[in-house]
């Protein structure tokens, strides 16, 4: 009996294997797709013979070359690396206080006004990018990074306050009143007590605001004209389409090493990150 | 004891302002200001009424917009859960080792900026020099022309949505299989009830909640979806795979129409508005 129930756990194991291998051609062919064109000469991605699947001539580094040496990619890259970089530390500020105050300290209105932040989290980018506009205009800043200093935080503090809310909610109280017999004050509190225990819940406030500021298009798309004031995601789609002349190797060259900065990081922190995007869902 | 009451008040007052800030000023008051906008003339001068919608309402392209998006969001919606609950079921059978690993590998297409892929995916339909058509026709089929036919065009970009999306219900699923207790699928056994059973009777109401909070957050990001349509298709053959999002970037962007674009983006305030109930109602209930 008992025999069998572990050789049933071990078909079952092996039985899951194979499912997954559908799972895993789907979701990496097209990176297999991009890697190996990169490294294609530009006659063999124009030819039609034999098989594209595989390298069939010898690998060239020329579009990197060409991307390193002959695109703006390092500006977009840098411009791409300070926006992302400097809005999460702005959702950082705006989300911990307030996270911190919604959680812990009753205020009038505090528990709408965590409702309040959950509904501008679902807000999408796609439904506010015209008046954005607009916005952008007056402030002078249409054709220049800059602007998306502005509208990323919109996307990145209503999620990143809503995680921090729930980590420091999940704080024993205890604590707190053990501080402030100490004689601690708010700063301190949050600073020495709420931080540290709330510690993943902040890496993954901060992984969240990273990502989802990189990942952006439609706004740097929609106001950003200037190459040398592009994003990757702009930058790579805008430059490297030229009329009907496509850079194959170039533009998969491109996008793979866009990837690569998020992919290493999510090998690092991947579970802090899935812990707070799940958490509230779960419970 | 008043006054440090009325200090706690006031400390919280100013740790919420840079939020309150941010969002009266840099989201309510967009919002409000394109509601605004969209009952103003092309070039903004006139205050015209609904006429814009009415406008909208009275062109065939934006009915087929409509219906794009509609059939985008709930096709892809359908797939991504349905293919995310199935991987994260087998997910869950592997030793905890591999379940890591294989789970991180799983969630690239999620970590990836979307526009990055896009690209990749766009690449991948080329129709003469591209992989899938040439594994086709070695498979006996015919090629296919991707993106400049009506129906292949929306078939890829709802396939490029489904292997974006789906790590993202993955991800939600197995976290909600692990919250369930073992000792409830003991009693099942106990029980005598079979893999199926336990699945239908067990899994499936403990997971509800989650699911239903999934499927209404893919709902919105979905129907919002901007980015695999602009880059595959840009909204072609002949408007047939605009979504509201990209439709109104052309018009309100591309066309210089501000107003009308403003319009047609605020026609997915009811879908997304809806959706948000429910996510909110379900998170409310987990809180009690």
């Amino acid at each position: 009996m008992i025999r069998s129930l572990a050789q049933q756990k071990k078909t079952r194991v092996r039985l899951s294997y194979l499912v997954l291998v559908p799972f895993l051609v789907f979701f990496l062919f097209p990176l297999y797709w991009m890697l190996i064109t990169s490294f294609k000469p530009d006659e063999e991605i124009a030819s039609l013979k034999g098989i594209p699947l595989v390298i069939q001539s010898k690998p060239t580094l020329a579009h990197y070359k060409m991307i390193f040496f002959e695109t703006r990619f390092l500006i977009w890259f840098k411009n791409s690396f300070i926006i992302a970089g400097v809005v999460t530390v702005i959702t950082l500020i705006i989300s911990i206080p307030a996270a911190y105050a919604i959680s812990r300290l009753r205020f009038f209105g505090s528990r709408y006004f965590g409702v309040g932040v959950f509904c501008t989290y679902l807000v999408p980018p796609a439904l506010l990018f015209i008046p954005f506009y607009k916005v952008v205009g007056m402030l002078g800043l249409l054709n220049t990074k800059w602007c998306l200093l502005f509208l990323y935080p919109t996307l990145t503090v209503p999620f990143c306050t809503w995680i921090l809310i729930g980590y420091f909610a999940a704080i024993p109280r205890a604590l707190d009143e053990a501080a402030f017999v100490d004689g601690a004050t708010y700063v301190q509190m949050l600073t020495k007590v709420f931080l540290p225990v709330a510690a993943p819940g902040l890496i993954a406030a901060i992984l969240f605001a990273f990502t989802v500021s990189w990942h952006q298009f439609l706004y740097p798309l929609a106001y950003v004209y200037r190459e040398k004031e592009m994003m990757l995601t702009n930058g790579i789609y805008r430059a490297l389409i030229r009329g009907d002349v496509y850079f194959w190797g170039e533009l998969m060259g491109g996008a793979l090493l866009g990837s690569i900065p998020l992919v290493v990081l999510f090998a690092f922190l991947m579970d802090y990150y899935i812990a707070g995007l799940t958490r509230g869902a779960i419970k | 004891m008043l006054s440090r009451l009325r200090s706690r008040r006031f400390a919280a007052y100013w740790m919420v302002l840079p939020l309150f800030v941010m969002i009266i000023g840099l989201v309510a008051y967009p919002f409000v200001y394109s509601i605004y906008l969209s009952l103003e003339n092309r070039e903004e001068t006139k205050f015209v009424g609904l006429k814009n919608y009415k406008r909208l309402l009275g062109y065939g392209t934006f009915w087929l917009v409509a219906g794009n998006s509609f059939r985008f969001a709930l096709t892809a919606v359908f797939f991504k859960a349905t293919l995310g609950l199935i991987l994260a079921l087998t997910l869950n059978n592997l030793p905890l080792g591999g379940q890591r690993f294989w789970r991180g590998v799983c969630l690239i297409p999620w970590v990836m900026p979307l526009a990055m892929s896009s690209l990749g995916w766009w690449w991948i339909f080329e129709p003469s020099h591209s992989a899938l058509n040439w594994v086709l026709v070695q498979l006996g089929g015919t090629p296919k022309p991707w993106l400049s036919d009506p129906f292949w065009a929306r078939f890829s970009t709802i396939l490029t949505n489904i292997w974006y999306g789906t790590p993202f219900f993955m991800i939600m699923y197995l976290a909600g299989l692990k919250s369930i207790p073992e000792s409830l699928y003991e009693a099942a056994q106990i029980d005598g009830a079979r893999a199926f059973q336990c699945f239908r009777y067990v899994t499936l109401p403990m997971l509800r909640r989650l699911i239903t909070i999934s499927l209404m957050f893919s709902t919105i990001v979905t129907f919002a979806n901007f980015d695999i349509v602009r880059i595959l298709t840009q909204g072609g053959p002949r408007y047939t795979t605009h979504l509201f999002g990209t439709y109104a970037f052309s018009i309100g962007i591309e066309s210089n129409n501000l107003p009308l674009g403003s319009a047609i983006a605020l026609f997915m305030f009811p879908v997304l508005g809806v959706a948000a109930f429910f996510i909110l109602r379900n998170i409310a209930r987990g809180e009690e």
